[in-house]
């Protein structure tokens, strides 16, 4: 430990720390625009000189290493006329125009200059005018005048988002931060440079001149997007949400938020809001009172079960809904008694059912990802899919972890991966086998039943290697891993490997709560979620489902609901589909509306408050289920608050939950090589597709990761389709069919089409990685 | 020809004739004799830098730091690679005296990259060439393959068992690609732009690893100081000024171009050897190391010894060796306006202070030289200078700001009169009379 003293206050930091380390460790405040402490150190503001004893010239706090014994000023004269320069040069030619700026009252600049700078300017000159830059849909760059070329977005880029969209041209005061001419700026975690910036050079271009950041109410939540339980604060002016912050927590988001998280929001200020109970009278829906629509759901429900039986209700919720709401969907089915339920629309194999040892979350703390040696992740569209779980794999790689991907599409996820192996779907297994293989060869282990007919790939025997070193080691199953027709095995394999490796198994998880549909029992007894459609019900209950996008064969369930009896909609939307095959649509209360709970994957317990009321009469899920039960006459749903509800299966106090396990009894079954016929599908669940949520943002779904959706196609199979030239193909999956733009892409396995669920444009196609045919349109 | 003249020539010696930049020539004129030798008595690389250490040989490029020392900073058990890196990125107004190395002697600096990469272990080297001298980059990699040829450079030098191979690597005329980190990240194929030190490039420099980086002129001077010894080296020159050095003479003489003399001859006799001032005028001021360096009234320059202290002591630096004369016809606004223009356009942009301080201080000075200065200008240019000096993340704040410092510390009065009178204490008839250039910048 090096001693050091700044302004008089001693304090030991390890070696290697910088001034600055030292003096935030001691709660000094030391001036400063570029310094930030995820990036790299540019010192290039100088707004942090600071005097050290012995030294000729102020030095740069943020940039110079601590030494044994060193004294440190940072009120000196010499450091306030220091200060008081940088700070006099930062401002010549930034626009005064702070009461039209939209950073106005939150602004770095504007605080270190009443704090730091002087009263008036001696600089009488024209200022610079940089003319406006054109970024896209979320971030605005129109007013560059007001950069100060701190180049944290920059470096934003190039170390945290993995891509370099933004650099700093030009020389000298001609200086500009820009795009690469004709290009926007397009990473999945780019708002976070609306943050970063010290100034109102880069602001949200949806929130842009909509409030000023003193009108707005601060409340703390919780991301209902992706399994990682990302931190937020919500804003709210007047009953609605105007901005989504990232709440800083170290071990779950640290201090970013990807685009999805802060932009879905608009989607509560949508046309599509539900916002009165409507019910299906002669044909057309109406909208009623809610006693009236929940009498009728609670008749309807009493008549089906009582002409049908019970086995004819089933009950599907998203697994984004919060646990509460899946607890007594659940609860309620069960009452009502039918098995049938479950909160996993997009699985099309529940072979590990029954068979799973616990809970299956991710397998560690996502602060444990760090201490990573090796990492490998199967099955997963990594950065679209948990764009802060692959920002974390990205620093593993930076800091020297072998992060090997084995997935179903080419995609650069911007990670400097160790190995990457994309595959057709239906040789996912058959690549991971491979792996078990090599590593138990490896180990000198007999190699496990079922698997002597593998061969293992060359970059399977190398990820196998990496796995088997000394150190903390994972296997992460990502959302394709879940959502093709073997995940089980995969699920098996994954024990396996992770047996004979010594890393440890985890799921990466699809949704806010695909670890608290889990603890909430929100599992079927009945039929699962794809029997539920296969063997078409009389009545479905579904809550936060919109089936055509978030279903893994979207056909089947929507030729199921047609047919249907009675389909009840609980629901913060209506749109399109629905409108057709629902008989009731009860609005719920929307994210941010409603008190809940969600589970992490790594089994973390978040609790959120509503931020604002509910638009409309639309109510929060756990007070609709909780009256449905009641006019159902079932017992125990008296509950008078959601932290009621939530008691009754996660231990009040709980942090994490307990028996999380990721065990599997699921004997492997023999994997033999899979004769490569017709073509498959692979498909993506674009990252502003996801949800219910993110696909009406208005600004999520113009950016280039909201294109629609095209069939991609490996060259050499286009060629041996001979449909090489074609511009547009028709894309059948059974019955169903969908025209779409076709493009040769060498990312996609040979076999393959890769065509995106979740789209309205696919929505009649049916599972997502079936079979599928290609022809001239 | 390159070389107008010289006094006891070391380095432009015999650089007569269209051929002396060829490989024959240069052996003739005792060349890679230095190297040969080297490698014949095995002669220990700690003597060899020893020997340029009493050589008294000092930094070529502007800074003046004694050669043998930098070369020693070089981590002597590190493992792994190490560069060696020559900086022709000559770019400073004024000085023009590496584009004549490589014009004439482009095997000198071939050698003593060669020597210095035997002396501090490095197996690769890079000569960063200015971007706008084209035509001597093709003539570098020429004699590169000439010395390729003859194996100087490549696997197993001279038998020795000693591998360097040595590349040109061009710039694209940035100023600032000519501070030496700038420069190294240049190299690496990013934005010019100087890295914070420390650490400095003899611990973490190309590609992270350890660099030595000598200016062009120091390492074709390196076989001469070895040929001739330290003793006689040093004895060229003074004390503490080694040698000889060119001198790049431009502005009002008759006779602009480089001169060869040792270090610590007095400034008249350059002068004189130069032609003296244009038209037979009154000589007014001189800047004698390249336009970052403070200038010097003619009564100051004309007492000075051209040697790195004497120019020190009177005030001033010995820089690269450019020495800019003015004359009785020039108007010091009118020139020092030109420099910070010069400043202001080459700043990298990344530090605020230099950023915004180069541009600020020229949008002055302009203002004063087009007749709008205000009484206040003085100070506010001098407050000036001191915010950016001292605060930035490479010296080009300090460039910048020197020249400014000089001008008003000895032409004040000019600077007040044309505030006070919006008009210039030199008549435009004179200035015009004087100075071809005039009509160019009005």
């Amino acid at each position: 430990m090096l001693d050091i003293e700044i302004d008089g206050k001693r304090i030991q930091v390890p070696p290697g720390s910088t001034i600055m380390d030292a003096a935030r460790a001691l709660g000094a405040t030391i001036p400063h625009f570029c310094y930030h402490k995820k990036l790299s150190i540019a010192a290039n503001c100088r707004m942090c000189l600071v005097q050290v004893e012995k030294a000729p010239k102020p030095l740069p706090a943020c940039a110079t290493p601590v030494t044994s014994g060193m004294k440190v000023f940072t009120h000196s004269e010499l450091v306030t006329a220091a200060q008081k320069g940088v700070m006099e040069f930062l401002l010549i030619n930034h626009p005064l125009d702070c009461p039209v700026c939209d950073q106005g009252g939150e602004c770095r600049l504007q605080d270190i200059a009443v704090g730091y700078g002087g009263t008036a300017s001696r600089f009488r000159e024209t200022k610079r005018v940089v003319s406006p830059k054109e970024a896209g849909p979320l971030i605005s760059m129109r007013e560059m005048s007001r950069c100060i070329h701190c180049t944290r977005c920059v470096r934003f880029g190039q170390e945290i988002a993995g891509v370099m969209e933004l650099g700093m041209a030009k020389r000298s005061a001609h200086s500009e931060i820009q795009t690469f001419v004709g290009r926007s700026v397009d990473s999945e975690l780019s708002g976070n440079m609306i943050d970063l910036c010290p100034v109102g050079a880069l602001t949200s271009r949806p929130f842009r001149h909509s409030a000023r950041g003193w009108e707005l109410s601060r409340r703390e939540s919780v991301s209902p997007h992706d399994s990682l339980g990302t931190n937020l604060t919500v804003q709210v002016k007047n009953d609605r949400v105007l901005r989504v912050l990232p709440r800083e927590n170290e071990e779950i988001n640290e201090c970013w938020i990807s685009d999805k998280d802060r932009f879905s929001y608009e989607a509560l200020n949508s046309a599509e809001r539900l916002e009165k109970p409507m019910v299906r009278v002669d044909g057309a829906l109406r909208e009623v009172e809610w006693n009236v629509a929940l009498d009728y759901v609670a008749h309807a429900l009493k008549d089906i079960a009582r002409n049908h039986g019970v086995e004819s209700i089933a009950a599907l919720a998203s697994p984004h809904s919060t646990a509460e709401e899946l607890y007594l969907l659940q609860k309620l089915m069960r009452a009502v008694g039918s098995g049938n339920v479950d909160f996993r629309p997009r699985r099309a194999d529940f072979s590990s059912d029954g068979q799973r040892a616990g809970i299956p979350w991710l397998g560690m703390r996502i602060s444990e990802l760090k201490t990573l040696e090796a990492a490998l992740v199967i099955g997963s569209f990594l950065r679209k899919d948990h764009p802060l779980f692959a920002q974390r794999l990205r620093r593993l790689a930076q800091a020297g972890g072998k992060v090997s991907l084995i997935s179903v599409a080419g995609d650069d996820s911007l990670i400097d991966l160790f190995a990457q192996i994309p595959v057709a779907p239906r040789d996912l297994a058959a690549t991971v086998a491979g792996v078990v293989k090599a590593a138990a060869i490896l180990r000198g282990v007999a190699v496990p039943a079922g698997l002597e007919g593998v061969e293992p790939r060359e970059r399977a025997v190398a990820i196998a290697e990496s796995l088997m070193k000394d150190g903390k080691k994972a296997i992460f199953l990502g959302n394709v891993a879940e959502q093709v027709d073997q995940a089980g095995q995969l699920h098996a394999l994954g024990a396996e490997l992770a047996r004979l490796t010594g890393a440890s198994l985890g799921f990466i998880g699809e949704a806010a709560n695909s670890v608290g549909g889990y603890v909430a029992g929100a599992l079927p007894t009945g039929l699962d979620a794809r029997q539920m459609f296969a063997q078409p019900r009389m009545a479905y209950l579904l809550m936060g489902v919109e089936p055509e996008f978030d279903c893994g064969n979207p056909r089947e369930a929507v030729t199921a609901l047609g047919q249907a009896e009675l389909v009840v909609m609980m629901t913060p939307f209506r749109h399109g589909a629905a409108m057709d095959y629902a008989d009731v649509l009860l609005p719920l209360a929307a994210f941010t509306e409603t008190s809940g709970t969600y589970v992490s994957t790594e089994g973390r317990v978040q609790r959120v408050n509503g931020a604002c009321r509910p638009r409309g009469e639309a109510r929060p899920g756990w007070k609709v289920l909780r009256v449905l039960g009641n006019v159902l006459a079932l017992p125990g749903f008296e509950y008078e608050s959601s932290e009621e509800v939530r008691d009754e299966f996660i231990p009040a106090g709980a942090s994490f939950i307990e028996n999380l396990d990721n065990g599997i009894a699921l004997p492997l079954a023999p994997v033999a090589a899979v004769s490569a016929e017709g073509l498959e599908r692979i498909a993506d669940v674009p990252i502003h597709f996801a949800d219910a949520l993110v696909r009406r943002a208005p600004s999520l779904q113009r950016t280039r990761d909201a294109a629609e959706p095209v069939a991609r196609i490996h060259p050499q199979t286009l060629d041996r389709l001979s449909i090489a030239g074609e511009t547009r193909v028709r894309v059948k999956q059974g019955q169903g069919e969908a025209i779409l733009p076709v493009r040769a892409d060498a990312s996609v396995p040979p076999g393959c089409v890769r065509v995106a669920a979740a789209h309205a444009a696919t929505a009649r196609l049916a599972g997502m990685f079936d079979p599928i045919d290609v022809e001239r349109a | 020809m390159a070389i107008l003249g010289a006094i006891e020539p070391i380095l432009t010696a015999g650089w007569d004739g269209d051929a002396a930049w060829r490989l024959r020539d240069y052996v003739k004129r005792g060349g890679y004799k230095a190297l040969e030798r080297i490698f014949e008595k095995r002669i220990p690389a700690d003597e060899i830098i020893g020997e340029i250490k009493k050589s008294g040989l000092r930094g070529r490029g502007g800074a003046g730091f004694p050669t043998g020392l930098k070369w020693s900073f070089m981590p002597k058990d590190a493992k792994g690679d190490r560069y060696i890196v020559c900086n022709t990125d000559e770019g400073e107004p004024g000085t023009f005296k590496d584009r004549d190395i490589l014009r004439c002697n482009p095997h000198a600096v071939i050698e003593g990259m060669v020597i210095a990469a035997y002396a501090v272990g490095a197996a690769r080297g890079y000569n960063y060439i200015h971007g706008e001298i084209w035509a001597l980059y093709e003539r570098f990699e020429e004699a590169l393959d000439e010395a390729r040829a003859a194996g100087f450079v490549g696997r197993n030098i001279l038998g020795s068992g000693f591998d360097f191979e040595l590349f040109a690597h061009h710039g694209y005329g940035a100023y600032i690609c000519g501070e030496e980190s700038a420069l190294l990240e240049s190299i690496e194929g990013r934005k010019g732009q100087p890295r914070f030190k420390p650490p400095f490039p003899a611990s973490v420099g190309l590609y992270g690893k350890p660099t030595t980086i000598n200016n062009t002129e120091t390492f074709a001077t390196v076989p001469f100081v070895l040929n001739m010894g330290a003793d006689a080296y040093l004895a060229a020159g003074k004390p503490n000024n080694g040698g000889t050095k060119l001198f790049s003479v431009s502005g009002h003489v008759n006779r602009p171009g480089n001169y060869e003399i040792p270090l610590g001859t007095p400034f008249p006799v350059l002068l004189e050897l130069a032609g003296g001032v244009r038209g037979g005028r009154k000589l007014k001021a001189c800047i004698p190391g390249g336009s970052s360096a403070p200038v010097l009234p003619a009564e100051v320059i004309m007492d000075c010894a051209m040697d790195y202290d004497s120019i020190g002591k009177a005030g001033s630096m010995l820089g690269s060796g450019a020495v800019i004369v003015m004359d009785e016809t020039t108007c010091v606004v009118k020139a020092l306006e030109r420099l910070s223009y010069f400043y202001h356009e080459e700043s990298c942009g990344q530090c605020t202070p230099c950023r915004e301080g180069t541009h600020w201080l020229y949008r002055i000075v302009h203002r004063i030289e087009h007749g709008k200065g205000r009484p206040e200008d003085i100070d506010l240019l001098r407050g000036l200078t001191t915010n950016i000096m001292g605060r930035t993340v490479c010296a080009l704040g300090d460039a910048a700001a020197m020249p400014v410092q000089g001008f008003l510390r000895h032409f004040r009065d000019e600077f007040e009169y044309h505030i006070e009178n919006g008009k210039c204490l030199v008549p435009p008839e004179v200035q015009r009379a004087g100075s071809t250039f005039f009509k160019a910048t009005v």
